[in-house]
């Protein structure tokens, strides 16, 4: 890889995520969005981040894609201390320890 | 309004954030190590870092130029991961959108899932906050985090691969996102949109440049707004 090669990718890559960021925050600011449109918005988050996260934990690369059952705890343990408790702190922390703990437990390393 | 509340807010955003540095140092360290590993200079893995400031987009990116994918591929992959950003925009312009060009600009500049999801969480469990307490939070939030990815990414190329496979740094962004989605499940039409998104997102993981998460997502937002409906409709009856 050359070095313009890297810095073409990088620029164009980081102008692209911005105009992405900025779109509708740019384009749409100060007006008001119509019910059905705002119902929709609603569900942004919880329509992304589970998606996102679910073939993360099921088929995670540093296991070679395969289901590996250290981070499979881990993230039911996270997913469950964060719905009980609505604590985010509390959940990353005791989802890491379930994480340490049964990497530790399996020597998987 | 006070400076004082507005200084609270800001404040309180930052206390919101401080947890995900837990998840941001490993993630950006890992980011440092891997682009070194690549054959990245400093300087460009930093660039890398501070000018796309987006990990998950800056791993795929990565990934496909050490494949030797054709440029237009690398740059379509990496923004279709980033497109769920523009969803995020138009759920921050709902909240945020009357603020001053420059500010919105700087918002968006900063906007990352975590900086996304606790902000629009507490705009939605405290509707009456106004626009500037608003905007204290957001930029209180982000404050811990966004310079963080940069010096993690900075520590990562220092350290380079002597960070054991044990550390398993990969599964931070994992844990981080669920400990911010379980809170999220607030109705019936929060959980059903997730476990849509879930499943569509599993089934279609096969469809090239991420599209696959992208229909997930659409499809989730149209069925939680459906079930909203419905069930306002139910109550309605009831009473």
């Amino acid at each position: 890889m050359s070095a313009g090669y890297i810095w073409t990718i990088i620029i164009v890559l980081g102008v692209g995520t911005y105009l992405i960021r900025f779109s509708f925050l740019g384009l749409i600011g100060g007006k008001d969005l119509p019910e059905w449109v705002l119902r929709h918005l609603r569900y942004t988050a919880v329509a992304v981040l589970p998606g996102l996260v679910a073939p993360l934990v099921l088929w995670p690369a540093a296991n070679g894609g395969d289901v590996e059952p250290a981070r499979l705890c881990a993230a039911l343990v996270t997913f469950a201390v964060g719905l009980l408790t609505r604590n985010v702190v509390a959940a990353i922390t005791l989802g890491g320890a379930t994480l340490f703990g049964m990497i530790w437990l399996l020597g998987a390393y | 309004m006070s400076d004082a509340t507005q200084k609270s807010y800001y404040w309180l955003g930052f206390r919101t954030g401080v947890p995900f540095l837990l998840v941001v140092v490993p993630f950006g360290l890992l980011f440092g190590v891997i682009a070194t590993e690549a054959g990245f200079t400093s300087i460009q893995t930093m660039a890398f870092s501070s000018v796309v400031f987006a990990g998950a987009a800056q791993f795929t990116a990565l990934q496909l130029m050490a494949e030797d994918g054709p440029f237009l591929i690398i740059i379509a992959t990496a923004l279709a991961v980033n497109l769920r950003m523009a969803m995020y925009s138009a759920s921050l312009a709902v909240w945020l959108g009357k603020a001053p060009l420059w500010k919105r600009a700087l918002i968006a500049y900063v906007n990352v899932d975590q900086s996304y999801a606790v902000s629009i969480n507490r705009f939605e469990d405290e509707p009456d906050l106004t626009l500037s307490q608003r905007i204290s939070f957001f930029f209180g939030a982000v404050t811990p985090v966004c310079p963080m990815w940069i010096v993690a990414t900075g520590l990562g190329i220092w350290v380079g691969d002597t960070i054991p496979d044990w550390m398993a740094l990969d599964f931070a962004v994992p844990i981080c996102f669920l400990a911010i989605i379980a809170p999220m499940m607030r109705s019936l039409a929060h959980m059903i949109a997730a476990v849509v998104s879930i499943v569509l997102a599993l089934v279609l993981a096969g469809l090239p440049y991420n599209l696959g998460l992208l229909v997930a997502a659409a499809v989730a937002m149209i069925v939680g707004a459906q079930i909203e409906v419905l069930m306002s409709r139910r109550a309605a009856n009831d009473q």
